[in-house]
């Protein structure tokens, strides 16, 4: 679908139209990502993490695969091959920095969407389907993080793949022999490596086909924005090209600045120094801890101490799992007739004074040695992100009165929406 | 349907946190955990302003070379350098020939051309540094069981590599004397012992060490440079040296960095000036200024 008042691609040369009829590939792009996607005008700085994570994943793919060029899948060298691209492989420091960090920006771009998309109720109807790609997305993300974590074999890599693996033999009856298969042995070894080097240069191209389909899905309804009423007339939105183009590119820019500071400057500033240690069987960490975008996870693992009716550990992964798979379903959690957090005067408040410090809270205890008062910090921020997402969020949504809305976009940017104001303003200026 | 199976659901959850939460206050007032000695009387590594820190990096050729010296008369006895070559070297502002001689003063495993059986050979440029040791057994046999670790990433492989480094090679005390709030470690964990064949030293986490102090005399290494070699230099010259070892391209990279931050910075700002002359028409100020113009 798309607003009557797009605009159409309109073939300029022979060779332009010669392509357009055989394969309409300019077209898509065109309607795609260029004039002919109409998008709300008050779109704020929050809507720039779309782009900037697809920038992530070029970023991590074409990274990823100069360095499979360098790197050798085997227990034997492939901690000496990372080290070979940091020092013998011209600007291979360059491209292995880029990588780890890349990854960590990932998340963190991939969060600030995700954070977005929670707090203007983007998930809401018609866009539904839009917000479970996406979490298909992060979970995809999460899986291929982990295993590029295990490749240079060092000992946070490891003892890392021996914990995560370890949580499917807290499954009852079949736990250890799903553990075991996963890994293709008893503990990491030369076919988990292996295995995980394999699916992690597969994964990337997956995630790849899925954001595809989650463009797809956002451009049948379009973009949501910040009013979180939906688009009435020409004069709510302008073309994604050139407004938004540019105003990414700006984004991009401002990112790449904080990025690149990483890279070149702080580039182990994320990771932990064990992993430049050699993995070693037998020796155990003292503590150990996931990349940091695992964290939240993490503590609310490590939050189910006590045997109840299951085993601790059964419920720590269980708890893991709901935590994210709870996200599928916020659709139909949120009864809200209206998305913004803006209208919404009691969403909003347990937004910013619950979830906002439970996930400050998870993100600090699951870095944090499993101590006291570490986990009984992590126990009460893992019950209220339940209670948040699975109560606090359908009761209120059900019983808060909204605040009144704007008639339009147009109105809410101009303070009036008499008529179309943008009709013969489009044009960008030259 | 959903939310009355959602709201049993997230009771649960939150039911079995909180019961596993109360639990653990329940033993924290019932048990007490004592902390072991570690968490006082384990220090942070002292801070040394090394040239490499901070966005205006340099290396210090000198102090590398002097680093380079004590790694080859003291650490080299025990400790393997696997991932550095000798014509890396060559950074630390060694001439070709001097790599050569270098490469040559050390012997590396090699093969007998004649008889195809193991022997060793002078180094070249282009060989790595050798292991004291064969293999790992050998090395914990004449080590009172503990391996010494490989140092090639040794300050990338501790928290505060390079001041880490310092630190444990000048923080050897004797146990009976330090002191941290006042109090000995035998006040404070009359269990505390180190053992035979350890050695006590604040900066290594469980206190207690394997290494015996490697760096014990003034002038233990003769300095070509005429520096004097207090333990004190010594330390921070290897510990420089080992920082050059883990990541040799770190002043190539903070300077490739601020090359790279010009860039994007101007690229952002034309990004910037773009963004608002584009945005200007149907910003609310310019466009509401245009209807009533129009109106």
């Amino acid at each position: 679908m798309s607003f009557p008042w797009a605009k159409e691609y309109q073939p300029r040369t022979g060779l332009t139209r010669w392509i357009d009829e055989k394969l309409p590939l300019p077209r898509l792009v065109y309607n795609a990502v260029g004039a002919g996607y109409p998008v709300p005008r008050n779109l704020n700085y929050m809507w720039n993490f779309g782009v900037l994570a697809g920038f992530c994943l070029v970023l991590q793919i074409v990274t990823g695969v100069v360095l499979a060029m360098h790197y050798a899948a085997n227990t034997e060298v492939a901690f000496a091959s990372v080290e070979h691209i940091m020092r013998d492989v011209n600007w291979g420091w360059l491209m292995r920095y880029a990588h780890a960090n890349g990854a960590s920006f990932f998340f963190v771009v991939i969060y600030l969407h995700i954070f977005r998309g929670l707090f203007y109720a983007s998930y809401k109807a018609p866009r539904e389907m839009i917000w479970i790609l996406g979490v298909v997305i992060f979970l995809l993300m999460m899986a291929t993080a982990f295993m590029g974590y295990v490749l240079p074999w060092g000992q946070m890599s490891f003892w890392g793949a021996k914990v995560i693996t370890g949580l499917f033999g807290a499954i009852p009856l079949v736990g250890e022999s799903i553990q075991v298969w996963l890994l293709g042995g008893f503990a990491p070894d030369n076919a988990a490596l292996n295995r995980f080097y394999s699916l992690h240069f597969l994964l990337p191209f997956i995630i790849a086909g899925t954001v595809i389909l989650h463009i797809w899905a956002l451009h049948i309804p379009g973009s949501s924005n910040p009013t979180g009423v939906e688009i009435k007339s020409e004069s709510d939105t302008v073309p994604f090209h050139p407004y938004y183009t540019v105003k990414d590119g700006f984004g991009l820019g401002v990112f790449l600045l904080v990025f690149l500071t990483f890279v070149f400057f702080l580039p182990n500033a994320l990771g932990h120094p064990d992993n430049y240690i050699e993995a070693n069987p037998l020796s155990t960490p003292a503590h150990i801890v996931p990349e940091w975008y695992f964290w939240p996870f993490y503590a609310i693992l490590r939050a189910f101490t006590v045997d109840f009716i299951l085993s601790a550990q059964l419920w720590g992964v269980i708890a893991m799992f709901s935590a994210i798979l709870l996200w599928f379903f916020l659709p139909w959690l949120d009864r809200s007739p209206v998305r913004s957090g803006h209208y919404r005067p009691l969403f909003r408040k347990f937004f910013w004074f619950g979830l906002i410090p439970a996930m400050a809270v998870l993100f600090y205890a699951g870095g944090a040695p499993a101590e006291e008062p570490y986990v009984m910090l992590s126990q009460i921020a893992t019950a209220y992100y339940f209670l948040h997402f699975l109560v606090i969020l359908p009761i209120i949504s059900a019983m808060e009165t909204p605040e009144p809305l704007p008639y339009s976009i147009t109105e809410a940017v101009l303070s009036s929406d008499k008529k179309p104001v943008l009709g013969e303003n489009t044009a960008p200026a030259t | 349907m959903i939310r009355l199976v959602s709201i049993f659901v997230g009771l649960g959850f939150a039911f079995v946190a909180l019961f596993a939460l109360g639990n653990g206050v329940v033993s924290a007032i019932t048990e007490p955990v004592s902390k072991p000695p570690e968490y006082k009387f384990h220090l942070h590594p002292r801070q040394v302003n090394f040239s490499f820190e901070g966005p205006f990096a340099r290396w210090d050729l000198a102090q590398l070379q002097r680093g380079y010296k004590v790694y080859k008369e003291v650490c080299a006895a025990c400790h393997s350098l696997n991932y550095v070559a000798f014509r890396n070297l060559a950074q630390l502002g060694y001439d070709e020939g001097q790599v050569r001689a270098e490469a040559a003063s050390w012997q590396v495993p090699g093969i007998d051309p004649q008889t195809g059986e193991a022997t060793t050979r002078p180094g070249l440029p282009t060989d790595n540094f050798p292991s004291p040791y064969p293999n790992d057994v050998a090395a914990a046999a004449a080590n009172n069981n503990a391996i010494p670790p490989d140092l090639s990433l040794i300050t990338k492989a501790r928290h505060d590599g390079a001041d880490y480094v310092y630190s444990l090679l000048v923080g050897y005390a004797d146990p009976a004397t330090f002191q941290v709030d006042g109090q000995t470690i035998q006040q404070a964990a009359p269990e505390f012992t180190t053992g035979p064949g350890l050695h006590f030293n604040p900066y290594f986490p469980n206190l207690n060490i394997a290494m015996a102090p490697p760096l014990t005399s003034k002038g233990q290494v003769t300095f070509d440079d005429g520096t004097e070699a207090t333990i004190s230099q010594m330390s921070q010259d290897v510990a420089a040296f080992l920082m050059w070892t883990a990541e040799p391209s770190l002043i190539h990279r903070k300077q490739t960095g601020w090359a790279a931050l010009g860039f994007v910075l101007f690229a952002t700002v034309l990004a910037y000036l773009a963004k608002q002359q584009i945005w200007a028409p149907v910003k609310p100020e310019k466009a509401r200024r245009r209807r009533a113009g129009n109106a």
